[in-house]
């Protein structure tokens, strides 16, 4: 592996390695002194055209934890709103030895051009780019579904075991959603069934492809899916009005349809887990019952984001020197 | 050491037994004797076993010691250390995954660690684990017990419970099977020319 772009790129024991390597790293987290040599010397710089604030700091906790030096890169502020290409930036960081780039773009694509047209030769990890991947987030959410559901709710060793025969439940914006995109494509990976839960309007087409189910009622799939996580998609404001496209005519009436409430939070089985990428809209896409309640693991999913970029980052850097490899390789 | 050497192995073709099943187990058995004595018994000791090998040689080790003082606890005493992230040598190997640190549930602060490895050779992972070590807690004291001391040290380390002295080429190998591991307890010199 030597650049993480698409959670699509992954196959089963890939997966299942980075899981498992995350585990050790989290189990190193919990520890007085949680930062490790493992890094020293390498160099990762976090590439961000688009703005994210927890992304970020993830990536820049994991690396710091491993003891790399980081660099912070964003557009704003920085030569690119002076017109500065991808490209010329790319050359720039390679002129300066980044062993690892951690993009962020709005462009769908912009990272795997990172990555094959030869302007850097570290490592491109994709930390989001446009409507199409977010592979970190969906190992992350992978490692939060196993620590949860599988052998024994925790209590027993879940390492080298996949995701088989779990149903979770991803509802809302699919059709702008790079996080239901690679979180679909990894936890087909893994072995688990995906429903996909969104308005008509908001499920992209050739969804058929995906390898998931699609259902357009969300109290359907609650109580006769049984899922064993239900995952809630973020949705933006900004897309109900008819400028925005006019996805839905307004919050409450998609509150209404897809919001998960407390009523829905009791129609749930008893250990199914809540999750959300976030940042949440409280009151829209998940009420405050469902996200402070006991089954919610949204601030875990924060601290297992961690735990997975330092796992990332360890097993693309940790190895034989990644800059003396030639470039464009 | 006082350890005996082992029957030659019949019939294989550069492969040598040095330590056979009794051999292996008396030097378990008196090492974890030397480790009561040195540190007038162990109420204070715990066992680090290192991946992979160390790990069992620690259990068995903490067994003979609950052994010979029956109030020890084999829980309280048994614990693994994973060096990989300390490893100087990350960078000219392929990606070693990464096993798994536990301490036991008393910690490692003010406690005589006894480090538990099959093979000493360079002193590299020893050099590691003093690093991770010091990451964990502040032990007492650290000591070191190794199978096989095989030389060709690279490092200022030393160990202080040695199963057999081994005197080695560079380029021969030494390889230390395990019967929890490998199906049988055995340590064998590859590529010797004896």
């Amino acid at each position: 592996m030597k650049h993480l772009l698409s959670a699509a790129d992954l196959d089963r024991s890939e997966a299942i390695e980075i899981l498992d390597t995350a585990a050790q790293m989290a189990a190193t987290q919990s520890r007085e002194i949680k930062k490790l040599p493992t890094l020293r010397g390498r160099t990762v710089v976090n590439l961000f055209f688009e703005d994210s604030t927890r992304t970020r700091i993830s990536f820049e906790t994991a690396a710091k934890r491993l003891s790399a030096d980081v660099i912070n890169f964003s557009a704003k502020g920085s030569s690119v709103s002076k017109g500065e290409s991808l490209k010329d930036t790319a050359l720039t960081l390679q002129a300066m030895g980044a062993d690892a780039v951690v993009i962020r773009h709005q462009s769908s694509g912009a990272p795997h051009t990172l990555a094959y047209a030869g302007w850097t030769s570290g490592a491109v990890i994709n930390a989001g780019d446009g409507t199409h991947q977010h592979p970190t987030q969906a190992l992350l959410d992978a490692f939060t579904i196993r620590r949860h559901l599988v052998g024994d709710s925790g209590r027993a060793d879940v390492a080298g075991r996949d995701l088989a025969g779990l149903h979770v439940a991803i509802v809302g914006d699919v059709l702008h959603s790079r996080v239901a995109r690679s979180n679909v494509q990894l936890l087909h990976t893994l072995g688990a069934r995906v429903t996909l839960v969104a308005p008509p309007t908001l499920v992209p087409v050739g969804v058929g492809s995906w390898g998931a189910d699609v259902s357009y009622h969300l109290d359907e799939v609650l109580t006769e899916g049984r899922p064993d996580a239900v995952m809630m998609l973020r949705v933006q404001r900004e897309r109900m009005s008819m400028a925005g496209g006019g996805f839905f005519p307004s919050p409450l009436e998609y509150t209404r349809g897809y919001g998960l409430d407390a009523r829905r939070l009791a129609a749930l089985p008893d250990h199914t887990i809540v999750m959300h990428p976030g940042p949440m809209n409280r009151g829209l896409e998940i009420s405050a019952d469902a996200a402070d309640s006991p089954r919610a693991v949204i601030v875990e999913q924060v601290s297992n984001g961690v735990a997975v970029r330092m796992a990332v980052l360890y097993l693309l850097l940790a190895g034989e020197t990644t800059n003396m490899k030639a470039v464009g390789e | 050491m006082s350890s005996g050497t082992g029957a030659p192995a019949g019939g294989a073709h550069d492969e040598t037994l040095v330590l056979g099943v009794p051999e292996i187990a008396r030097a378990l058995t008196r090492i974890a004797h030397e480790v009561l004595e040195r540190n007038r018994g162990a109420a204070d000791v715990v066992l680090l076993g290192i991946p992979t090998r160390g790990l069992p040689l620690a259990r068995r080790l903490a067994a003979r010691l609950a052994e010979v003082e029956p109030a020890l606890d084999v829980d309280a005493l048994l614990g693994s250390l994973d060096v990989t992230m300390y490893r100087d040598d990350l960078a000219h190997h392929p990606t070693r995954s990464i096993g798994a640190t536990h301490l036991p549930p008393g910690g490692i602060d003010g406690k005589v660690v006894v480090l538990v490895d099959d093979v000493l050779y360079s002193g590299r992972t020893i050099r590691a684990a003093l690093d991770a070590i010091s990451d964990l807690g502040r032990p007492r004291g650290v000591q070191l017990a190794v199978l096989v001391d095989r030389g060709h040290r690279e490092l200022p380390i030393r160990p202080d419970f040695v199963g057999k002295n081994l005197p080695t080429a560079a380029a021969e190998r030494v390889r230390v099977l395990l019967d929890e591991i490998d199906g049988r307890d055995a340590v064998l010199i590859e590529g010797a020319v004896l």
